[in-house]
């Protein structure tokens, strides 16, 4: 089968092209930019796609997605997850691995490889644990992983607080090449705080995490890429500090990359005002001065990707006593609106936000996507950045609702997702 | 001319403006009176199920509501967590929602997680009244302390106000931030800098790490209790060594007001965070803070009913 995408406004920061014209698309790849199109309409063997006034970008790319399976389906499957990702123009997730068992052998990933081969509409990719259980002691099977599948190496939500363990991992990937992606956090700093400590935490009485938790593992993993080479790849910057440090290792020439959550550039602590369980996530929503730090890195460089850390929870967990709620917040299907927005605002261009958003985090974890050059695999998203929407979360794919965004009027509209040249979304 | 109280619930002091705060502690005045009567008893809450629900063990709260309610002459279902479906693993919300169904239609709650009322008065039709949560709101508390402070100085703007001990975890401490700045007086804080956040400032409330500068010229001072089941051993080293720089003695008492009065919320631990001759100092107004107590939440339950029959 093919597809034509005729007359849309071609964006791939990657190759630098930001023009209008036509994408054909044959058995799974991107085939060429045809200038006339007239013969591909006249056979009945191609489905033309008119993209007129449209933008035509390569399918986004998210570096920070929990699918929660196995383990807790009841929140989200591979399926939905998928599913998710499609509605939201995001055509490969990479999934991080604190399912229930942690994926943290080989086994594990390749369950979440079959799943995602048989049950998902776009492509997945694990990342596997640093170490065994995420419990910080002992490097999992990590060559084995990546023999399997696995892409990068985390301990996402459970940071690895004893530094000869992560310089360990540092020095072992070494050998396959994938980076180290880390949730900075000093977890004796933040103890069992529950959003950021400031001006909010202590109106409301609810235990804080200081930004310090954050900078200091920030500084200590910097440090360990320095000692060691490895690529490291920093997770959901939140604060001011952590952007400075970035920003100063990038200078040095370490191999520092980072990545910021649209939450983080949207929403400040004031969200959790009257106990809002959808505004709790770790690391916790900060101040206005953070957010216009984490901005200023994203506009500068400072911070490459834009990723969500989408972390779906049901309903019933998050309808309980705030310290009780889960962390987490779904993010794929509002991304897109939410980072045009940064570009509305001016703090970067549109080809920016679409660079951090499909062919940086691609080169991040090295997976063969995020392009729309002739002979790629046909991973496309076609949106319409001026269509006015408004954020409804019983509208989402995802299994989980739990987003502080219900009810925000934005813009931006995914139209349609094409991943390996079939469509797998349309509005 | 009285001015009309249109809340449904009361949740803190911080929501609450400096009128209704007022309209509160006089309508205490008259709850006083009842107090005083052989038959202490009117019918405002007949017919009207008020459930107690006490996550957190309580001795003089409880009491103190569920006389007041009584007082009004409502029907009390007393609920007690350990004895039920929450060992079961019972969410808050099902098990509120059980007693709503049972009629209740006034919900007291005191829980050990802040903002644990919040949820209620989102999710239920009953009114809700926070008899404390977490390190939060305890705004009976907070409204008997002002009570009390008024009956005995005639007003509340212009006073200096100390506040020591552990502000970090304190509900007590927050309402009556609240409470007293919103009438007018001064807010000072005092205790280990591990247990004075330094973002009170943000509300015009000053920090003190010195007992001596922080209760000069002070016209009341509110002991808070060191919560020894609270583990407070990281935030600094011993009792003793709290007892020390923070627990009020006669002595130290010298650098206040002539005329200042010390306010306890009760349970007192003795020696510690005040020393015996002034707990038990005849001019003492710990005991009257208890008995003003019951006139302070009769009036709540006054004016939130009133509001609800209006609503």
């Amino acid at each position: 089968m093919s597809i034509l995408i005729k007359g849309g406004r071609i964006i791939d920061p990657f190759r630098g092209v930001d023009e209008k014209g036509n994408v054909l698309i044959e058995k799974g790849k991107i085939k060429s930019f045809p200038k006339d199109t007239k013969k591909f309409e006249r056979n009945d063997k191609v489905t033309v796609i008119d993209a007129k006034g449209k933008i035509v970008s390569p399918g986004f790319v998210d570096i920070h997605v929990h699918l929660r399976e196995p383990g807790y389906e009841h929140k989200e499957t591979i399926r939905t997850g998928c599913e998710s990702a499609a509605a939201g123009g995001f055509t490969s997730i990479v999934c991080m691995p604190n399912t229930n068992p942690v994926n943290d052998n080989a086994s594990v990933t390749e369950y979440i490889m079959l799943k995602a081969r048989t049950e998902g509409i776009v492509n997945v990719f694990p990342i596997g644990a640093i170490t065994k259980g995420e419990k910080g002691k002992t490097l999992s099977q990590i060559g084995e992983m990546y023999e399997a599948g696995c892409v990068a190496i985390s301990d996402d939500g459970m940071p690895v607080m004893n530094s000869k363990v992560m310089r360990n991992a540092m020095e072992y990937v070494k050998a396959f090449d994938i980076p180290v992606i880390s949730h900075c956090e000093d977890s004796n700093l933040s103890g069992n705080g529950v959003m950021h400590e400031g001006d909010t935490s202590t109106l409301l009485g609810l235990k804080g995490i200081p930004s310090a938790a954050e900078d200091i593992m920030v500084a200590r993993d910097i440090t360990l890429a320095e000692l060691t080479g490895t690529r490291l790849h920093i997770c959901h910057v939140s604060t001011a500090g952590s952007v400075r440090l970035v920003r100063d290792a990038k200078k040095r020439g370490v191999k520092v990359t980072a990545e910021a959550t649209p939450h983080h550039f949207m929403l400040t602590e004031k969200a959790v005002a009257e106990y809002d369980t959808n505004a709790k996530m770790n690391p916790p929503l900060r101040t206005q001065k953070d957010v216009e730090t984490v901005r200023e890195g994203l506009a500068d460089g400072t911070i490459d990707v834009i990723a969500t850390d989408h972390a779906p929870h049901s309903e019933d967990e998050k309808k309980v006593e705030f310290d009780r709620a889960p962390f987490g917040i779904v993010g794929l299907e509002t991304a897109l609106p939410l980072s045009l927005k940064l570009v509305e605002e001016g703090v970067i261009s549109l080809n920016d936000m679409i660079s951090k958003l499909t062919s940086v985090p691609s080169g991040i974890v090295n997976i063969d996507t995020g392009t729309l050059s002739a002979g790629a695999r046909a991973d496309v998203l076609i949106f319409d950045p001026e269509a006015r929407i408004k954020i409804d979360r019983h509208s989402f794919h995802s299994k989980s609702k739990n987003t502080p965004f219900h009810g925000w009027e934005l813009k931006g509209s995914v139209l349609y997702t094409i991943v390996n040249g079939n469509v797998v979304y349309s509005a | 001319m009285t001015m009309e109280f249109n809340r449904k619930h009361i949740l803190g002091l911080e929501e609450l403006t400096a009128e209704e705060i007022t309209l509160i502690l006089d309508t205490a005045e008259s709850m006083r009176e009842v107090s005083e009567r052989d038959v202490k008893k009117v019918p405002a809450l007949r017919g009207v199920t008020v459930c107690n629900l006490f996550f957190e063990p309580s001795t003089r709260t409880r009491s103190s509501f569920e006389i007041a309610e009584k007082r009004l002459s409502a029907d009390v279902l007393n609920f007690t967590p350990s004895q039920s479906s929450v060992v079961k693993g019972e969410s808050l919300l099902d098990t509120a929602r059980n007693l709503e169904s049972m009629g209740a239609s006034m919900i007291v709650i005191r829980h050990p997680m802040s903002g644990a009322p919040w949820l209620l008065a989102k999710e239920l039709k009953s009114s809700i009244i926070n008899a404390g949560d977490g390190s939060h709101e305890h705004p009976s508390q907070a409204l008997l302390d002002l009570f009390t402070i008024r009956r005995i100085k005639s007003r509340i703007e212009g006073l200096k106000v100390a506040i020591v001990g552990d502000i970090l975890h304190s509900r007590v401490a927050r309402s009556n931030i609240w409470g007293f700045m919103k009438l007018g007086a001064e807010v000072r804080v005092v205790g280990p800098a591990t247990l004075i956040p330094d973002y009170i400032r943000q509300i015009d409330v000053k920090p003190y790490y010195n007992l001596s500068e922080a209760i000069k010229d002070a016209d009341v001072i509110i002991m808070l209790r060191i919560q020894r089941e609270r583990q407070e051993f990281e935030f600094f080293p011993s009792l003793r060594e709290y007892s020390r720089f923070y627990g009020l003695t006669r002595e130290k008492l010298k650098d206040a007001r002539d005329d200042v009065t010390v306010m306890h919320p009760g349970p007192i631990n003795r020696g510690v965070e005040l020393s015996s001759d002034i707990a038990d100092d005849p001019g003492s107004v710990i005991l009257e803070q208890v008995s003003n107590g019951i006139a302070v939440r009769m009036a709540m339950f006054y004016l939130v009913a009133s509001a609800r029959r209006s609503a």
